[in-house]
This record gives C-alpha cells, structure tokens and sequence, in this order.
C-alpha cells in the first residue's frame, strides 16, 4: 500500500504536468471572467488589490492542507485568527513599540494551540474533528473573556502594515502589497516542508494510510502533531494579515475555517488524507476568492449570487474528484 | 380538479399576503410617526434622555408596590456585541446607583431564542425575582415566554419588543425609521441630485434593520439619488473593505449610506487606501469612527441606537416596585445623532475603539475605567 503512495508522490514532474490539476484552469477562466467583466482589473490596482485580498485565505489553505493531508481536519484555525486580532490589540493597548514582541507572543500561542491540538488528537485520540471544534469554542472563549467582548486598544500602523501598506514605485506592477510578500514567502516554505522533504512524504504517507506508516516506521504521532502546528502557524500569520487588512473586530475569523476546507478541496485534496498539494491549495484559495471578486463586479441581487456561488463551488469540487477518479492522482 | 386547484392557489395568494402584511418593512404612516418623533420635544428632564419619553400615556403601577429590598432579574438576549457589551456595563453601573436593590440577577441567552425561554422559565421557577426585565432575542418567539411571566410578576420589556402588551412597559428609543431617516436625509441634503450611493447592510431580514434601509430608500428616491449597490456585509470589517474596494474599481461612489456603522471606518480605509477623497458617509456612534470623522473632517453623520436604553429598564423597575407610575404601555426615548455640531462632545480618545458614545454614561459609578477607558 504504501509503496505506490509514497511512488506516486516522488513521481517525475513529467507526468504532473500532463496531469495539471483542473483548479488552475477553472482559475484562469475566473481570471478572464472578471477581466471581461471589469477592464480595470487587468491594471496593477486590480489584480494586486485581488491578491492582497487573497493572501489570508490562501496562507489559512496553505496550513490546513497539512492536517487534511494527515487525514485531519483543523477547525480552530478560525478562532485562532479572531484570537490573533484580538489579543495583539489588547496586548498592544495603542503602543507601536510593542508590535514586534505582541506578534512574536502570537506566534508562542498559536504554536501552543497547534501543539495541543496535536497531542489531543495525536495521544488522547480524540478524532480531530472533535478535538478541533473544541479548541474553536475554547479560543472564541478566550478571546472574548480577555477582552470582555470589546477590545481596549487600536492595532497601530506598525502593525496593521503587514496586510494593509502597498510599497510603492515598484517597477512595472508599479506597487507591491506586503501582504503578497508573505503569501510567497509562506507558500514557498509550505511548499518546500510538503513536497520537498522526508516530513511531507511522511504526511502523505500517514494520511494514505496509518497503520502501514506506522509499521514502517513513521513517527506517526509526532508528524501529526507538526502538521496541526503548521496549521496554527498559518493561523496566526492570516490573523495579523486581516487585523491590518482591516482592522480591530471581535468576529474577523468566523467562517475562515470551512472557506480554508473548501479551497484545499477545490485545490483537488482528499478529505480523508494523503493527497493535496501547497500550490492547488493557494490556488483553490484564489478561486475562492475569485469567485466572490467576480459576483460583485458582475452586480447580481445577493440572493442569486449566494446560489451562483453554491452552485459554481460544487462544480469546482465535482471537476476535481472526477479528475482523481480518472488520473488516480 | 381545477377548483381544487383554484382554491389552493387562492388560499396560497391571500396567505403569503398575509404575512407579507405582518412583515411591511415600509410602512409610510409609522415613516412619518417617527419623522416626527425625532423633532418632537420629549416630556422629562432636560439632558438626560435616559428618564425622557414622548407622549403622556403613563400607566398605574400601584397593584405591584412592595417593600424593598428588591431583586431584579434580567434576562438578556445576549453581550454578543460591542453595541450589548457597552449597554450591559451600563445597566450594572445604574443597578449601583439604587440602593434598595439588593441583587441583579443577570441571565445571558447567547443570541438562542431556546435558551431565552429556558432561561426565563428558571427565573420564574427560582422564586427569587421582585421584577423581571426582558430583552428579547427575537420577537414572536419569545411572546408566550414573557406572556407566562406576565401572570406571576411585573415584566419590563426593553431594545426589541414582542407580540403582547401584558408587559408593564416597553421601553424603546424611536426606531429603525428614524435612524434610516435622519441618515438618509443627511446623504440627501449634501449629496448633489443623480450622486452615486452605495447602501452597505448588515444581514437582510431584520425588522430593526430593514426599517432603516426601507426609510433611507425612500429619502433617496424623493431626492432623485442613485443607489449603485445595496450590499450586505454582516458585519465584518474584511467584506466590507473588499465590496468598497470592488465598487471603486467598477466607478465612482459619492456617498455611503449604513444600516449600522461597525464598519464604517473600514469602508473609508477602502477610499484611502484606492487613493480617493472620502465620501459622504452615515456611521454610528462608535469611537473608532468618530475619532477618524474628528481627525479627518469629512461629511458625515452618526445617528445612533442609544445604549443609554439599558438604564431605562432599572429606573422603571424600581419605579414599578414602589408603585409610582411609568410611562406606557410604549416608553418611546429619543435618539439623538451626532452630527459635526456636537461631535466634540461625544469624541473620547481615552475611550475604546468599540465603545458606543452615546451610552449617557459619563457620570455613572466606575467611568471610565468599567467600560474600558482610561
């Protein structure tokens, strides 16, 4: 079993490219789409503002790919974020000064969500689904006793730079957003832990199937652990991009969870483990996010864009199962 | 056959009719009450608008005179935002301020409607209460609860209503038309006729928000406005930057209207960060947007759900328990906006970014620091 699984992930490239998962054309007909749809977008304040946007979700989809890869899913991560922004403006209390060490103690959190997490589901076996949702509840808790449901402090500009400053007079795409900086950065790094190291054929290889992991050696456990930290750390990294996107609010994380599910999805991952990749994930994020950018700019009455949206979604997931069902990758 | 089928369809038609009856949202005669109401003078001291109401109905309370000490018992909707969280700290500080209560007893139905009802019955069951306050998660659910808690005390109702008038008085500020009224009108009497306005909504399908936008809409089609868009945000800081940022590209917007102003400032960082001179715009009274209105001077009004209503109900509880007598069946308090002439008076920056200004409660016990101030 565990053979042609791990086989299949250190295939050639050659034949992932005659195999190019279908999220990256239903992306580029999105693209166009909102293109045809608003000529405007096609200028640097159009696409960059669309990847700006983006980058939190696509980050969020880049750490939840490793637990689904795992065969887990990372229901925290939405209330982790809300923590993020929460806390760092209570920590912060309007004092710039503070903005290196507030988002370094975010991180020392969110490493101790992923860590717990792990364990839980890791030692204590508590399906992940379970253990997860319970940390959801637990972080909303938190973040609302620590600010008694109205935050003290503003997030100063220091801070909120991460995901709203644009630098300027960059050549030829004339500005570049910070936000966009760390989406590559992330997903770069994402990339390279999955596809490029003996952690990631682990990953693969336990979500594939555990048990043949185990008996060949897999430190199964510890690699689940890492992988629901992974996770975290995405957290708390889309956290600070949307506090300084748009600022303090008590609900900023809900819903991010399941749209970081249905991206990995999108992306062409198995539910159950041992198939996704980093790239199809980022790029089942901006599809996401194409698809909202293209309802607004297309201008329909809300209630036909919810089921638009709907339906265009399970297209999405139908054309990437088909796929795998065909390919069997 | 096609009887049966004519009948159907009929008693379909005259159903749906029915309820779209009970669900006007657009109602012109309660549009003009409330117009009014916002100019009307108000009955009751000067300044403290908390004790005022409009209208001289007054009910008699002598049947429910008790000695004290009392125990108010409060079941609340919920402190699920900044909005419940500044009304609720201000109801404890007012509970300070009379000293024949002995107890507050506070239930928090966390936005569920089961919960609520559960909630109230364990009051009731608890035999503690000398008075019950309600504020109820939703309308119709929440009637036969407060109906049953009718017949065993004396019920005060506050924010939003139910279906009975067995309460012995509900207290509410003017309404969701006079909010969408003296927004709209603001948008109207400095936006030039044919502007572009853009209509930013939390969730559709609330009666105390749809009131706002139906009164809004009809401003702004007297006044010949253009209404681009009528989006809805639910509230989140993120959506509502990316729809502004969206109708920016797509063309020029003039003016924002909102049927609540959590979000304002994050509509305005989208003109900011596009490069563009702020629009009109109608927030709340929220100190993060009247902090950047004070900073920035653009146009702007902030009408206001007055947070100084979670006071009313305490003082018409201990009113009650005496036996003096209350305005009712309806206490119906103003609503003030801020508007650039009184801004100064209710910018705070020692105040929390979420904190409502218009909370009345600036010399209550704790302030600031119990609300969140320095």
């Amino acid at each position: 079993m565990t053979q042609p699984a791990s086989m299949r992930n250190i295939a050639p490239a050659r034949r992932r490219l005659q195999q190019i998962n279908p999220v990256y054309f239903v992306l580029a007909v999105l693209i166009v789409a909102i293109a045809v749809s608003n000529p405007s977008f096609v200028e640097p304040t159009g696409y960059m503002n669309f990847l700006k946007r983006a980058a939190p979700l696509a980050i969020l989809a880049a750490g939840q790919i490793y637990v689904i890869v795992s065969g887990g899913f990372d229901l925290s991560v939405g209330s982790l974020i809300t923590l993020t922004v929460v806390g760092s403006s209570m920590l912060l209390n309007n004092n710039a000064d503070a903005t290196w060490w507030v988002i370094l103690v975010m991180y020392v959190i969110g490493a101790l969500v992923g860590l717990i997490n792990g364990l839980v589901v890791s030692y204590l076996r508590v399906p992940s689904l379970i253990a997860t949702l319970g940390m959801m509840i637990t972080l909303n808790g938190v973040a609302f006793m620590w600010s008694s449901g109205s935050p003290r402090g503003y997030l100063p500009e220091t801070f909120r730079y991460f995901g709203r400053v644009n630098i300027q007079g960059v050549p030829l795409i004339q500005f570049l957003p910070v936000a966009l900086i760390a989406l590559v950065m992330v997903g770069a790094t994402f990339y390279w832990l999955m596809h490029r190291t003996n952690f990631g054929r682990m990953l693969h290889a336990i979500g594939d199937n555990p048990r043949a992991a185990k008996m060949s050696g897999v430190p199964v456990e510890r690699v689940r652990v890492l992988a629901f930290m992974v996770s975290a750390f995405s957290a708390v990294t889309a956290g600070i991009l949307l506090g300084g996107f748009a600022g303090v609010s008590t609900d900023v994380g809900i819903g991010y969870e399941l749209q970081a599910i249905t991206a990995t999805v999108i992306g062409g991952a198995q539910l159950l483990g041992g198939r996704g990749s980093v790239p199809a994930s980022i790029a089942g994020a901006l599809t996401l996010t194409a698809i909202f950018t293209l309802l607004n700019f297309v201008g329909l009455p809300k209630p036909t864009r919810d089921v638009v949206q709907g339906v265009i979604l399970i297209a999405a997931v139908v054309l990437a199962t088909y796929r795998r069902n065909r390919t069997g990758t | 056959m096609r009887r049966l089928i004519t009948a159907t369809l009929a008693a379909a038609l005259l159903a749906s009719t029915a309820q779209a009856q009970q669900l006007n949202f657009d109602d012109p005669v309660e549009f003009d009450k409330q117009r009014q109401q916002l100019t009307a003078k108000a009955n009751g001291p000067e300044g403290e608008p908390w004790v005022q109401y409009y209208g001289d109905a007054i009910v008699d309370t002598a049947k429910f005179k008790k000695d004290g000490p009392y125990t108010v018992c409060f079941s609340n909707a919920g402190v699920n935002n900044a909005w419940r969280v500044t009304g609720w700290t201000n109801m404890q500080a007012e509970v300070k301020l009379h000293p024949e209560i002995k107890e507050l007893i506070h239930v928090d139905a966390e936005g569920s409607d089961d919960k609520q009802i559960a909630d109230i019955d364990d009051l009731l069951n608890g035999g503690k209460c000398s008075v019950l306050i309600v504020s109820p998660n939703t309308t119709a659910a929440l009637t036969p609860a407060v109906e049953k808690a009718c017949g065993v005390l004396p019920v005060i109702v506050f924010d939003r209503g139910v279906n009975t008038k067995c309460p012995v008085t509900f207290i509410h500020p003017v309404g969701g038309y006079g909010f969408g009224i003296q927004a709209g009108e603001f948008v109207a009497a400095n936006a030039p006729a044919g502007a572009n306005v853009l209509l930013l909504r939390i969730i559709p399908g609330v009666d105390v928000l749809e009131t706002r936008a139906s009164a809004a809409k009809r401003i702004f089609k007297e006044k010949g406005l253009n209404v681009i868009g009528e989006e809805f945000t639910e509230g989140d800081n993120a959506k509502t930057k990316s729809i502004v940022e969206d109708y920016l590209a797509k063309g020029s917007l003039d003016a924002i209207w909102m049927d609540a102003g959590a979000t304002a400032v994050a509509a305005l960082e989208a003109f900011e960060d596009a490069g563009k001179p702020l629009p009109i715009i109608t927030g709340e009274d929220q100190q993060d947007f009247l902090q950047k209105w004070k900073a920035e001077g653009f146009k702007a009004i902030a009408p206001t759900y007055p947070t100084y209503q979670w006071r009313t109900p305490i003082i018409a509880a201990v009113k009650v328990l005496r036996g003096d007598p209350v305005p009712g069946p309806e206490w119906v308090m103003p609503q003030p906006a801020i508007t650039a002439e009184n801004l100064d008076q209710y910018v705070n920056d020692k105040m929390p970014p979420l904190h409502h200004a218009m909370c009345g409660c600036e010399k209550l016990p704790d302030y600031p620091a119990a609300w969140g101030g320095k």
